[in-house]
């Protein structure tokens, strides 16, 4: 009952004009932004975090998540027709989603996948509102050690198990770590990574380092690859609406992938990829039209790693606003959002800022019911933002970096940064490193290294409790599993399999 | 004598790769040289500010040992990667611009710069048509400097155009006011 009063103190938030505004402000731009290929949700917020000084915090975490929410409609919608997805959730969408647009099915695929997000995209937001309250019972029980434990595994999560090498993941994190300390410490005083330039006492801006990575960087590899073709866009064929047997296929889908996407979006490992494949398997499985996939498209297969991929960003809230744990590169930079703010996401949030988190919520709510509108009836207008040409969508992209770049403080220094980190961000993209975890790593480093010395001077420097604190031993146990469990495995497979061939009269 | 020689071909060494593994090595000695920079006062000595480097250094140690291992082994450039030839040309256009942003930012303003890097990008990305790509430059920069830098109280500083731009601006407000 709790939650419902709060929820209706959150609508009373969110239906204030003002604020509604915000959320059409960022649904519109988040479904502009997933359509462009090269732009993101996280780029995106990051660009957008000076209006943080502007506005109340309900204001821009409205506009954010509304950005958020849209950034995943709009990524269906290039993946169906450009075949080229936008973010890497949306790689399993493109894979059905594209074969029906080019077997005159595109319609439907569209609708499905908007109508699925839109279901997913409410039940996960109802799962927030549910869920968050339980979390925070378990994590008021939490100690410094437990945080910093809980912490490493994400960190382990995050880098080592998504993505296809632990050690390329991982290498990113430390990256992410460095340009975390660069900077004045805060517990000592002691300036930090800064290589004597005054510049670098303040720190590294988490805008440049996202514009960097994620703008400058993927400019320079798109020009680099120029050789490699275009993807070309399927022309819109079809109607939008779907008959009664595409209903019939699609709505099971739905709900198995908010099912599935839910409750992996909102452990501490987050990430769209495990769901939406998992999903996508499993709908494969359970279909009765086989053949389709893979040669026409089936619906089946957009329908549930969509919904998926919705519940699972919705999912991602959860550790987000309830443990102050970001468990993706958007939601590091809204938490960079909050500490802008000067409020720290926990526990507590929900108590001390009911307000602002429930105003959130209720938006989501409206967001989705904004969002499934906007992408249906006005699709053609999105189909028309994937014309730009590449040479003006990229140069626009790099005027719009320069502008929230130097503004920070007019100082082509930070250009400078600006353009190493592009640069490292071009051999990351080419070399198949992944960027969300040097994001990661440079907003959740920083308050790890907080617990963990808050744990120590607690202990007086007594390491043990880490490992003593019962919760805090199981966390790290999982991080181990997570980390060596899969190599292990694999050595073991590998052996059994080379086995016998070995025995004969080898040595 | 093993019989697996004959299936599997010797793996060859990958430069690029190698070279990334060498490169965060020499970041984990700038990380060493910047934490032996950091005094440490005794009062803090049991978790200081240097406990956290320390880790982080030993971490991106081993981690590009193990990228220098992969790389001896053949390294990890998916296929399609290697397949793809690099445009240096488009590249070289882009950095161009990059640059020229840098240099000219201050000197000519925010406007004047973007246009020219974006003229410069857009022609790296295989566009041919300058003029065309100016005045699109200049629409967008005016518009992320009036629309996107006011609206959210960033100052990107003013250079001529923008200057000449307030200026006429103010002077019609005045008009209006009366």
């Amino acid at each position: 009952m709790e939650t419902l009063n709060q929820l209706a103190l959150g609508f009373s938030v969110a239906f204030t004009p003002v604020n509604l505004m915000w959320c059409l402000v960022g649904t519109t731009l988040g479904t502009a932004i997933g359509v462009l290929p090269g732009l993101g949700p996280a780029l995106t917020i990051a660009l957008l975090l000076p209006i943080t000084y502007q506005v109340a915090p309900e204001a821009s975490f409205i506009l954010f998540a509304g950005i958020y929410y849209g950034a995943m409609y709009g990524g269906s919608t290039t993946s169906i027709l450009l075949n080229t997805p936008g973010e890497s959730a949306t790689i399993v969408t493109a894979l059905e989603g594209n074969r029906m647009a080019r077997s005159g099915r595109g319609g439907a695929a569209l609708a499905t996948s908007a109508i699925g997000s839109f279901v997913a995209g409410t039940l996960g937001t109802l799962g927030v509102a549910f869920l968050a309250p339980v979390v925070v019972k378990f994590a008021l029980a939490f100690g410094p050690a437990e945080y910093f434990s809980l912490m490493v595994l994400a960190f382990i999560t995050v880098s080592a198990v998504l993505g296809s090498s632990s050690v390329r993941g991982l290498t990113s994190l430390f990256i992410g770590f460095v340009i975390g300390m660069i900077g004045v410490d805060l517990q000592t005083g002691q300036p930090r990574f800064t290589f004597g330039m005054s510049e670098l006492l303040d720190g590294v801006d988490v805008i440049i380092v996202a514009v960097g990575l994620f703008a400058v960087g993927e400019t320079l590899y798109m020009a680099s690859r120029r050789y490699a073709g275009k993807d070309e866009i399927v022309p819109l064929k079809g109607s939008l609406y779907m008959t009664a047997a595409e209903w019939g296929r699609s709505w099971k889908a739905w709900l198995r992938g908010a099912a599935i996407g839910f409750p992996i979006g909102a452990m501490p490992a987050g990430g769209a990829e495990i769901p939406t494949f998992l999903s996508y398997a499993i709908e494969k499985k359970l279909s009765k039209h086989k053949d389709e996939f893979g040669t026409v498209g089936a619906i089946e297969g957009v329908a549930g790693p969509e919904a998926a991929n919705n519940a699972s960003a919705a999912g991602v809230l959860v550790p987000m606003l309830t443990l102050g744990l970001p468990t993706s590169a958007t939601a590091a930079i809204m938490l960079s959002a909050f500490q802008s703010y000067g409020i720290n996401p926990g526990p507590l949030l929900l108590t001390t800022q009911a307000n602002l988190v429930w105003g959130l919520i209720a938006s989501l709510f409206i967001a989705n019911v904004i969002l499934v509108i906007l992408n249906l009836p006005l699709i053609g207008l999105w189909v028309r933002l994937l014309k730009i040409p590449a040479p003006q969508l990229y140069a626009g992209i790099l005027v719009f970096a320069t502008v929230g770049t130097y503004g920070i403080s007019q100082s082509p220094i930070d250009l400078v940064i600006l353009y190493l980190l592009g640069a490292a961000g071009f051999l990351m993209r080419r070399f198949d490193f992944p960027t969300a975890p040097v994001i990661i790593g440079m907003i959740l480093g920083p308050l790890a290294e907080t617990q963990f010395r808050r744990a120590m001077t607690i202990s007086n420097g007594d390491w043990s409790v880490f490992y003593t604190h019962k919760l805090s031993l199981t966390l790290l146990t999982l991080a181990f599993i997570g980390l060596l469990g899969p190599h292990i495995w694999a050595y073991i497979e590998h052996q059994r399999r080379r086995g016998p061939e070995h025995v004969p009269g080898d040595a | 004598m093993s019989t697996s020689d004959q299936q599997a071909p010797p793996p060859r060494l990958a430069v690029p790769e190698l070279l990334i593994g060498v490169g965060l090595l020499a970041c984990a000695a700038a990380v060493a040289w910047q934490t032996l920079a950091i005094p440490v006062s005794p009062l803090y000595s049991k978790v200081g500010p240097t406990v956290f480097p320390y880790i982080t250094m030993t971490g991106m140690v081993i981690l590009s040992l193990l990228l220098i291992v992969a790389a001896l082994r053949g390294g990890w450039q998916p296929e399609e990667e290697k397949e793809t030839p690099t445009d240096w040309k488009a590249m070289g256009f882009v950095v161009a611009g990059l640059v020229a942003n840098l240099l000219l930012i201050q000197p000519l303003g925010f406007t004047a710069a973007s246009v020219i890097m974006f003229v410069l990008i857009c022609h790296g990305f295989g566009s041919r048509h300058p003029l065309r790509d100016a005045l699109l430059g200049l629409i967008l920069a005016l518009a992320a400097y009036f629309g996107f830098a006011k609206a959210l109280g960033v100052n990107i500083g003013a250079g001529f155009i923008e200057n000449q731009l307030n200026t006429v601006i103010n002077a019609i407000i005045g008009i209006v006011r009366g």
